[in-house]
């Protein structure tokens, strides 16, 4: 396994947060880079699928439905990899507290359940450290479900998995999906020591469990612009 | 009738090809194909009837001049043909060349975005043809992808892994051409060299010329590492356009007649 990049000698941490879609996950990290700013740390926070010049070829991918599960597997490494070589591992190597909004085990989880072969997906990733620090929001699937569908009324086709052909019904789909994607991430939780976090309740409630784990894991101290007292 | 008598006159001083001899087109034999790796989720490759032939080679090795020439002789001889290239995928060649043109994607990144090239015309163009017994003809295949990855020191191990996706064609021929000769050719053809195929990402040259040369050794001897593993044909591509296309028809009419080349 690879190490970390405290473990690689980088001056920065990464924290990634994972999770099914509508475990909240999106919502707590939000709120976690907001307080370390306030702490005054150095903080990015990276989003999955968000590198400038892959996103239009994924989005035509997508709504032209000209994705398989080896090419929409391929086209996320292409988009990680522009943000990880772009900008984790600089502002990482410039001190700074590098959140994640999903990292690699996303890719782990879905190109799995899609049929791509569990060792090709993560021999394509081995050229990342892992995290320093991995939340896993855990959900049951109607908590999910319900939170997608009071934000925006509709399922997306890709989340809901409607790819794979489950179901015809793109509800039943999402169910079957996300279960599956959420036995993979429960496989995985004790080989990278993902720490679960209940997403069963309240966000403040979460929140201040998060932040809990981030202090005593972490000295903000060093991740302040140096030469700047507070 | 006294024309006829004339015609057949002139036939006999000057023959002509009997066109009976020509209406029979054989049907090349099957023989076994294989992924390099684990290959495409749910694709049988004993379903994958056709041939596939790569052309592999540097920009001025007469690569596309002997794939011309090899589409229309061999469509002349009654095969159907689909062409495939670098950066022809529906999926991202737009994003590919703008990035190319920017400069800005690092190594890794560049990589994979060559992958998903790759794997999406294998998906949508070569494996569909295949089954559908046509011959494919490659201009370049995933050799030329990994030479340039590990000129800029991408892991041969992680290659292999990504390219396990990759069907083992039933030939491929690289046609080598020394960096000198190559640097004339390209000359003749644009009187300028290419940025990425001078390598001058790589920072080897401030002088574009010395790094071309110094690029294309470097890819020739990753291809000759290449060669070790894929063992892949080595054609000698300083000689004339003639000479190679004929050592390519001898090649490729024995796959024609026996399924493979040896």
């Amino acid at each position: 396994m690879n190490a970390t990049f405290g473990e690689a000698g980088f001056p920065g941490r990464l924290i990634a947060v994972e999770g099914i879609d509508g475990s909240g996950k999106s919502t707590q990290v939000r709120l976690l880079r907001k307080w370390l700013e306030r702490q005054g740390a150095r903080v990015y926070l990276s989003e999955w699928n968000s590198s400038e010049i892959v996103k239009s070829a994924t989005k035509r991918g997508k709504e032209s439905n000209l994705l398989t599960p080896t090419t929409f597997s391929l086209i996320h490494a292409t988009d990680f990899a522009d943000r990880y070589e772009r900008h984790l591992v600089p502002l990482l190597k410039a001190g700074y507290l590098v959140l994640c909004d999903r990292y690699v085990f996303t890719a782990f989880a879905r190109d799995v359940v899609r049929g791509c072969p569990l060792s090709w997906v993560r021999k394509i990733y081995g050229f990342a450290h892992l995290p320093d620090l991995t939340f896993f929001f855990r959900t049951s699937l109607e908590v999910s479900l319900r939170r997608i569908l009071d934000g925006r009324q509709k399922l997306k086709y890709f989340e809901a998995g409607m790819d794979l052909r489950l179901s015809n019904d793109i509800y039943e789909s999402y169910r079957i999906f996300q279960g599956r994607l959420l036995e993979q991430y429960l496989a995985m939780s004790g080989e990278f020591g993902f720490r679960v976090i209940d997403a069963n309740r309240p966000v403040e409630v979460q929140q201040s469990e998060v932040r809990k784990i981030v202090v005593d894991q972490f000295d903000l101290e060093n991740y302040r612009m140096p030469g700047l007292s507070l | 009738m006294s024309r006829t008598a004339h015609k057949s006159k002139r036939t006999r001083s000057k023959p002509r090809r009997d066109a009976s001899k020509e209406v029979s087109v054989p049907l090349p034999p099957p023989t076994p194909k294989r992924f390099y790796g684990h290959g495409i989720p749910g694709v049988d490759p004993a379903s994958l009837a056709g041939k596939l032939i790569v052309v592999e080679g540097a920009d001025g090795s007469g690569r596309s001049t002997q794939i011309a020439r090899l589409v229309s002789w061999l469509e002349g001889e009654g095969h159907p043909i689909v062409q495939v290239g670098l950066k022809r995928s529906t999926l991202v060649s737009p994003e590919l060349e703008q990035a190319k043109k920017g400069n800005i994607l690092s190594r890794t990144t560049l990589s994979l975005f060559y992958a998903t090239d790759f794997a999406d015309q294998l998906e949508n163009v070569i494996l569909p043809a295949l089954k559908a017994g046509f011959m494919v003809l490659a201009d370049r295949y995933i050799y030329t992808l990994m030479a340039r990855d590990l000129v800029r020191g991408m892991d041969l191990k992680w290659l292999k892994n990504l390219y396990g996706i990759a069907l083992e064609p039933d030939a491929v021929f690289y046609l080598q051409v020394s960096p000198e000769i190559l640097v004339q050719r390209n000359f003749m053809k644009n009187q300028a060299l290419d940025y990425w195929e001078s390598g001058m990402d790589l920072g080897l040259s401030r002088d574009m010329f010395e790094s071309f040369k110094l690029y294309q050794a470097r890819i020739i001897e990753k291809f000759q590492l290449l060669q070790k593993t894929y063992r892949f044909t080595i054609v000698n591509g300083d000689r004339s356009a003639e000479e190679i296309n004929r050592e390519l028809r001898a090649r490729i009419g024995k796959i024609l007649l026996r399924g493979k080349q040896d």
